[in-house]
């Protein structure tokens, strides 16, 4: 009301420029109430995407190591493998079958794909040193060319029954136990899976070999 | 511009983003989703649905603050109110499709940067009522979607062969693989933008000779 009285300076800056206060105060409170609601949303979503993402890696698991019947996260710790619940940094799952005999270990690894970095999980089994399933749970490849390494049938063969000794071999023509086939138009893609597998075979293999899976199986 | 006047025409509001102004084949705006995210018709629906209610949300929230909001400061408080939208779609369908989700990725957070979005509250929002802004908002959203699933059906039918993920042609046949990576995207919407215009412009020769026999009656 008083503003008004001073229609020579008030008028016009009430109409071209409110007071810097006014402007603050409703910035401040337009993200408050945003805040408010990304929280209310957060916290609404959050336990079904964690289900989400736990169901992922269950159903990854199973799938890499067939007839497994659970599973249990280990850890290396002190040069042994050892059973853990907490979200350690660098986890493997043990699988059992119905009679709790050991299948083998899914493992985990990732590394850079052609165009960001590719997860994926992958069941190994000890005693026969091969991969027997292999599943790529994040990748950002081509649509259409790189993105066959999800899905691709004849790809996907490759790592029922593949030998990680001397060291995995991509190439165009599968012969040997411990190579496997590109996919054309895929080469870089299909590389970077098997560049990934050798990096973490390399670094998990020595653990797993080092620790012997009947300790763990009488300690349960 | 006559139905932007009149206050009570919701009708018309709603109707001209599905045809006269289309956000994408006439306006040609929205176009880095449009483009990215289109390689398969169920992609498109969903960043579709996504950006319908980023668009309808802001439309109604800043139609209704319009008044309360200082001039100075609407653009931020416009990309406030869009991105608070954008991030409770992007929590909703990470928990619920996730993937979906996955398949969209970043492109979910950059509907933010949607000029059609801010581009409707500059230009509609701030200056009408609710019910004619939310009339404005669907129009211009089903529009959108309708063009991204025209775009992304038309791409996965060409370049995969299949519909919904479901098989069309049968394994013999050879998808244009094209299709499916961004140029196909790019060849594509310049084709549906062709056929657009050429309806356009077929439409008005009509309405014009109609006018000039009309004339040449009256005459």
């Amino acid at each position: 009301m008083s503003e008004e009285l001073e229609p020579r300076a008030a008028e016009t800056e009430d109409a071209s420029e409110p007071s810097s206060t006014r402007l603050i105060v409703t910035l401040s409170l337009a993200g408050l109430l945003s805040g408010l609601i990304l929280v209310g949303a957060y916290e609404l979503t959050l336990p079904r995407i964690q289900a989400n993402q736990a169901r992922e890696l269950r159903e990854a698991v199973f799938k890499v190591l067939p007839g497994t019947e659970r599973f249990q996260e280990m850890a290396f710790v002190d040069d042994n493998l050892v059973e853990t619940e907490a979200d350690a940094e660098e986890v493997v799952y043990a699988g059992y079958d119905q009679d709790d005999e050991l299948l083998g270990y899914a493992i985990p690894g990732e590394g850079a794909g052609f165009q960001d970095t590719i997860k994926l999980i992958y069941g190994y089994q000890p005693d026969r040193r091969i991969i027997v399933g292999m599943e790529v749970l994040e990748s950002r490849e081509t649509p259409g060319l790189g993105d066959k390494i999800i899905k691709d049938a004849a790809f996907r063969k490759n790592f029922l029954e593949l030998s990680v000794d001397p060291e995995i071999v991509p190439v165009t023509e599968k012969g040997a136990p411990n190579e496997i086939d590109t996919i054309t138009g895929a080469t870089i893609s299909s590389k970077a899976i098997a560049n990934i597998l050798n990096a973490t075979n390399e670094r998990w293999l020595p653990r797993l070999e080092g620790s012997k899976p009947n300790d763990q199986q009488e300690e349960k | 511009m006559a139905s932007i006047s009149d206050p009570e025409n919701y009708y018309a509001e709603f109707i001209k983003g599905i045809w006269k102004e289309n956000p994408v084949f006439i306006q040609v705006l929205g176009m880095c989703p449009m483009l990215a995210v289109t390689n398969s018709a169920i992609n498109a629906l969903a960043m579709g649905s996504a950006t319908f209610f980023v668009l309808v949300g802001s439309s109604l929230l800043v139609s209704m603050f319009k008044n309360v909001i200082p001039k100075q400061v609407r653009i931020s408080c416009y990309i406030i109110i869009i991105a608070t939208f954008v991030t409770v779609a992007d929590l909703t369908l990470l928990a619920f499709v996730p993937k979906i989700h996955k398949e969209l990725g970043a492109f979910i957070a950059l509907i933010v940067v949607n000029c059609m979005i801010l581009g409707r509250q500059e230009a509609f929002s701030s200056k009408h009522s609710v019910k004619a802004s939310v009339a404005d908002a669907v129009g211009m959203a089903i529009g959108f979607v309708i063009a991204l699933f025209a775009l992304g059906a038309v791409r996965e039918v060409l370049g995969n062969g299949s519909l919904f993920g479901y098989s069309l042609f049968g394994p013999n046949f050879e998808p244009w693989v094209v299709m499916i990576l961004p140029p196909g995207g790019f060849l594509m919407l310049g084709l549906l933008l062709l056929f657009f215009n050429w309806i356009k412009e077929v439409r008005e020769r009509a309405e014009a000779d109609l006018d000039a026999t009309y004339r040449e009656e009256v005459a």
